[in-house]
């Protein structure tokens, strides 16, 4: 393992890991964005609220939980699980008449929607910022490769996306409502007439989609301040990833979520003040040269 | 068993369908024929309620099922093959046949295979790569999957070879030895003249002419007019 440190600089390896389990968040969050966009055409900029809501219930879980290392890994359970019963009600009482809608339409009532998930966040904790304590096991370093110090809680993180990975390959392609949700993105009248009701399929869909939201913030929570406005700078560069990987394709948010970690992290290291506009850059590159996104999409 | 009476349907503000009535009755086999655009697919559509008719009824084994949602109809026992197929592209032949809603187990995916014994040696494929013909079967073993007491069956054999047709022509008396009541509408006036025993021609969005098959068969007028024979 040595060698590897020999040909790469212990920086550049530690930076590009720390991109990796940044990519993690970012891939959790947009493959739920992205299995919405794909089958129910929804583009929703709630979503990133979704996200919010699911790092402020860590908050609070965590805390009900004495703030130690219990509070995390209920936080880790319930927090998604309660942002799932949020998206649930919107998508019963709200979402499930859109459908049909224009797509200029969806994007202003999902924005509109994100603008009253933000005001509810703001009423029911505040405008204070909060914070998750790393859980006590997870807190320090560990030596990767013989002498590469690295948080385990980020080393966490990069077990977590390949898990969730595998979880959503065998969710879409060994389930029958994962292959129900692959027909319906493609013609879902016609789902409807073969005898399933799609409106429940899809509300299946809304909530895995958002409770992959509501994961996503769960997991950031303890490396970030929890704090309004966190899902704004999210939901951007959740749809940039969609959009690069190909609209609807979970594998393709994988992909952008990597290009856009790894970019991000290396922009750093090469130009640290205008690290940030490296990932931009990447986008516009694929963009030119793959307008629909490097992986098939949907649409 | 199906009972459509005086339905109208719009797409839109046009006027698709005037005052269509059709019966369907148990074990039968009926044609509804017409050219291009008369209003066949639109006819179907109607009843499976996927576009829904805004005047008249439809009946279902004596139960009022007009406007009624696509998936419950299914449920019903209405099995609808609509002309563009309109396969699962990306699932494989048995998937497609697994998510189907099955209302009951007389029709299950071995009987299913053993129809179309094709399928079975294919069931791994995407669907998206079958020929027309496989196609055709795989929306049409998918319609059985729920055990339907009614096929839609529209133009199957549109865009066909003449081989495959043939076939296709035998699988469909089979499934109306079975018991299956089959609505099918065709402009190949040939080949279902040989699977029929009534008629229906439609124009222009109107029921022209109504009778058994002989009937047809004698009257060069309609035939002339609407059929192009």
């Amino acid at each position: 393992m040595d060698s590897i440190l020999a040909f790469v600089s212990p920086g550049i390896l530690s930076q590009i890991l720390v991109g990796l389990s940044r990519t993690v968040i970012l891939f959790i969050v947009a493959s739920g964005l992205s299995l919405i966009l794909g089958v129910l055409r929804i583009p929703n900029v709630a979503h990133g609220s979704l996200y919010m809501i699911g790092a402020f219930m860590a908050y609070t879980v965590s805390h009900l939980f004495g703030g130690g290392t219990a509070g995390f890994w209920a936080a880790l359970v319930i927090a998604p699980l309660g942002v799932a019963a949020v998206s649930f009600v919107a998508e019963r009482s709200l979402f499930q008449f859109l459908y049909e809608r224009e797509h200029l339409m969806l994007l202003l009532l999902t924005f509109a929607m994100s603008l009253v998930f933000g005001d509810l966040v703001k009423l029911i904790w505040g405008a204070e910022y909060r914070s998750v304590p790393v859980p006590a096991h997870f807190q320090g370093y560990i030596n990767l490769f013989g002498g590469l110090p690295f948080p385990i809680y980020s080393f966490f993180l990069l077990v977590m996306g390949p898990v969730i990975a595998v979880l959503l390959w065998l969710l879409t392609n060994k389930t029958k409502i994962g292959k129900i949700s692959r027909a319906a993105a493609v013609d879902r009248e016609m789902v409807g007439a073969v005898g399933i009701n799609v409106s429940w399929v899809f509300a299946i869909v809304f909530v895995i989609g958002c409770l992959l939201a509501g994961l996503g913030g769960v997991l950031v929570a303890p490396t970030v301040s929890v704090t309004l406005g966190m899902d704004h700078t999210l939901i951007i560069e959740a749809f940039l990833i969609v959009i690069i990987g190909g609209l609807g394709n979970v594998w393709g948010a994988l992909l952008g979520a990597l290009i856009f970690g790894l970019t991000q992290s290396l922009g750093i290291l090469i130009w640290p003040q205008f690290g940030i506009v490296f990932p931009y850059m990447a986008v516009v590159i694929v963009l030119v040269f793959r307008p629909t996104g490097l992986l098939k999409s949907t649409w | 068993m199906l009972d459509v009476k005086g339905i109208d349907t719009y797409y839109g503000l046009s006027h698709i369908l005037f005052d269509v009535t059709l019966k369907v009755g148990a074990g039968e086999v009926v044609g509804l024929l017409g050219r291009n655009g008369a209003g066949k697919s639109t006819t179907m559509k109607s009843i499976m309620g996927i576009v829904p008719p805004r005047k008249g009824t439809v009946t279902f084994n004596g139960e009022n099922v007009t406007g009624g949602k696509p998936f419950m109809l299914f449920r019903k026992g209405i099995g609808y093959v609509p002309d563009d197929r309109r396969v699962f592209a990306d699932l494989c032949v048995d998937d497609n046949l697994d998510i189907v809603h099955q209302r009951s187990k007389e029709w299950d995916k071995e009987r299913v295979y053993d129809l179309f014994p094709a399928l079975r040696e294919i069931k791994a494929r995407r669907a998206g790569h079958l020929s027309g013909g496989e196609q055709q079967m795989l929306t049409i073993a998918r319609a059985l999957m729920g055990s339907p007491d009614l096929l839609l069956l529209d133009e199957p054999t549109e865009g066909l070879a003449p081989l495959i047709v043939r076939d296709l022509e035998q699988q469909i008396s089979k499934l109306r030895d079975a018991g299956i009541s089959i609505l099918l509408s065709e402009q190949n006036v040939r080949s279902a003249l040989k699977m029929i025993s009534r008629a229906y021609v439609i124009d222009n969005g109107r029921i022209r002419f109504e009778g058994t098959v002989e009937e047809l068969e004698a009257n060069e007028e309609v035939k002339k007019k609407y059929l192009m024979v």
